[in-house]
């Protein structure tokens, strides 16, 4: 998947500035920054839903999955009703079987035949992570995916969504505000701010670049070097 | 789309409200119609004091003229309730019972009779009404006005044929009763008669010459009363109606009031249906993860609206069903009154479509359906040439421009034979579903904006 000099303006505000990403096959890669950098805005593009004002986007054949950072699903229906509504729409040979899988990632299987409204935020973004795991896509594009899950259900979907990479050469984006989780699950890290993109390569590199930068915050901890970092750039 | 449609259906299901609102709903309109229609007396019910002495009678000049039967007339054409007194006439029509009091006073009788006499007074009736309801005190006043000019006019006639009478008296001759004696007049027929034959006997000179203008006097006399007599008769209707219609026959009362509910119960459910359902597709932030490749938006756009041409199919004959109870219905029509609800469902859901996808939000949706369609529905049910030519004309387009008057139209000639021409109704609906259909179409565009 690449994009290149991606440009996205709402009204005069420029939500991205010229950005460049590209991801290879089974590579994982963290698009960090702070709130209104323009990550939600790179992944919508990403994922179709909006169109750039300049630039382009190339995806490899096949699915392209997303999971927003707002539960898109229907809170009236069961979980259950849920998985097979969309399994349905993406057109899955055996829907029952990939609502089955689904139920089994999700851990709710117990709970099938719960209303999903009233299941917890967390549940709820499981099913929601579940529902753009569906049709087991080549690129699975993920805004914010571990909030409001708790450290087990978290550690569970990692898991899973590293499987995917590494087994079935899934191309994962996905954008988070917590630092050490995009270090640790980021192949590659895209820093965006305010629209730019002011980094972009490894955690290590990363580390390296936050130290040059910003020295006076080295011995820190990352998140605090990086805010330094930050605002060395003037963000 | 069918798997949509289903998920729709599971989410109508799962809220109990909006579930039992909708069946609810047409059986309640149809148990009110259905009595409205058929418990509805055929005359307006009144309140009815005659004080007239039963041996009163209307006279003209020392003649009294045969009992008319005015209180008899009236309770013909509304419904008597009698009552013994003013007190009871006043508590009849405070309580609602009663349309209004009608009270014919004692001296009624004599005043008419006055009417022929050097010092008349005017015969007066009495109406108590209760004018809390503007819309129930007009028709009241229209109902009372009507009744008094029937009974002017029975009194009038009644009149018209005494005098006519003794216009025949003079002019043919005849038997007179006064005071209880015969009295023979001789009539200008006979004057003339007789004076002929006197003057035959004369001889000629100034005496024949005055009898001949006599004769001649009688003679224009009696054309003249002749003509008197018919002008009388007239007079107590001048005026006769000669109706032509000259487009369509109306259909009967009963049948627009059942097309009214129906269109009523079809268009609430449709419009706020597809309108509200295509809200919560944006609710639930499911409209973008659909539209990405799922279901394309015209596709979601037509299993919106037929969920609500599904639901409102439904719901209107389960109306329709409930309204045989009270009156008989058109079975045998059944096809045309599918095609007037599935297209004019169609129509309204279109419109429903293009509110839900311009307002989004699922509260400003309900809002907004409500403040169209219901100031809508009620200029579509203002009578032509009511108001003034403008009006009639922004109204003409205002209620041409959404879907419930056509859809009313369609329905009212489903049901009765005696309704619009149905295919220009039809024709009107698929003008306009397309036309709203694009408009939705539009709408989504910022309405799937993130």
């Amino acid at each position: 998947m690449e994009a290149r000099g991606l440009v996205k303006r709402y009204g005069d505000r420029e939500a991205l500035r010229g950005v460049d990403l590209s991801a290879e096959a089974g590579e994982l890669v963290a698009i960090i920054g702070p709130n209104g950098a323009g990550k939600t805005t790179l992944l919508s593009i990403l994922a179709g839903i909006a169109k750039p004002d300049g630039g382009e986007v190339t995806v490899p054949r096949g699915e392209v999955g997303w999971v927003p950072q707002q539960a898109a699903l229907y809170r009236r229906l069961t979980v259950e009703e849920n998985l097979l509504l969309f399994a349905r729409l993406e057109k899955q040979a055996d829907p029952r079987r990939s609502t089955e899988e689904m139920l089994e990632l999700t851990g709710l299987g117990e709970r099938r035949g719960e209303i999903v409204a009233r299941l917890s935020g967390g549940n709820q973004q499981r099913i929601n992570i579940a529902i753009g795991l569906l049709a087991r896509p080549s690129v699975l594009l993920l805004d914010e995916p571990s909030v409001g899950l708790d450290p087990r259900q978290r550690a569970r979907l990692w898991e899973f969504v590293v499987a995917l990479a590494a087994e079935r050469g899934t191309t994962v984006v996905f954008s988070t505000h917590d630092i050490q989780e995009a270090e640790r699950y980021g192949g590659r890290m895209l820093v965006l701010a305010d629209g730019e993109a002011l980094f972009d390569g490894a955690a290590g590199e990363l580390r390296a670049a936050v130290r040059q930068e910003a020295p006076e915050a080295a011995e820190q901890d990352f998140e605090t070097a990086f805010v330094a970092f930050l605002h060395h750039r003037g963000h | 789309m069918r798997w949509l449609l289903l998920k729709d259906l599971q989410v109508l299901r799962r809220s109990p409200l909006q579930a039992v609102l909708l069946v609810a709903y047409p059986i309640l309109i149809a148990i009110l119609v259905g009595f409205a229609i058929s418990g509805s007396p055929d005359k307006p019910r009144v309140a009815f004091l005659n004080e007239v002495p039963a041996d009163a009678r209307v006279s003209v000049g020392e003649k009294e003229l045969p009992k008319i039967g005015v209180g008899e007339r009236i309770c013909e054409r509304v419904e008597c309730v009698h009552v013994k007194d003013r007190a009871e006439a006043r508590e009849e029509v405070s309580s609602g019972d009663v349309l209004a009091a009608l009270i014919l006073p004692a001296d009624l009788v004599d005043r008419i009779n006055s009417l022929s006499t050097p010092v008349p007074s005017t015969p007066e009736v009495e109406v108590i009404v209760n004018e809390e309801d503007p819309v129930k005190a007009s028709l009241v006043n229209d109902r009372i006005s009507s009744l008094l000019t029937q009974a002017n006019l029975v009194i009038a006639r009644r009149i018209a044929v005494e005098g006519g009478k003794f216009i025949g008296l003079v002019i043919d001759g005849g038997q007179f009763s006064v005071l209880g004696q015969a009295i023979r007049i001789l009539g200008l027929g006979n004057t003339a008669r007789i004076l002929h034959a006197v003057r035959a006997t004369m001889p000629p000179g100034p005496l024949r010459k005055s009898l001949d203008e006599v004769l001649r006097f009688t003679t224009l006399t009696r054309s003249n009363l002749g003509t008197a007599g018919t002008l009388l008769t007239r007079l107590s209707q001048p005026i006769v109606v000669d109706k032509e219609v000259v487009n369509g026959s109306s259909p009967p009362l009963e049948t627009f009031a059942i097309a009214v509910a129906a269109t009523f119960t079809l268009a609430f459910v449709t419009v706020l249906l597809v309108a509200g359902s295509l809200a919560l597709e944006r609710e639930e932030n499911a409209f973008p993860r659909l539209t990405r490749g799922l279901v394309s938006r015209s596709a979601l756009l037509t299993e919106k609206v037929l969920l609500g041409v599904g639901v409102g199919l439904v719901v209107t004959l389960l109306m329709l069903a409930g309204l045989t109870l009270f009156v008989p219905l058109h079975w045998d029509r059944f096809g045309l009154w599918l095609a007037a609800i599935v297209v004019g469902a169609a129509g309204l859901g279109a419109a429903g479509a293009a509110l839900g996808a311009a307002a989004r939000d699922g509260r400003a949706v309900s809002l907004l359906a409500f403040m169209v369609t219901l100031p809508v529905a009620f200029l579509s049910l203002i009578p032509a040439g009511t108001v003034g030519p403008a009006l009639n004309g922004v109204i003409d387009v205002v209620t041409a421009l959404f879907p419930f008057k056509p859809a009313l139209q369609a329905m009212t000639a489903a049901l009765d034979p005696g309704g619009p021409d149905l295919p220009t109704a039809l024709l009107h609906l698929v003008a306009l579903i397309a036309a709203y259909g694009l408009l939705a179409r539009f709408a989504l565009r910022r309405f799937s904006a993130v």
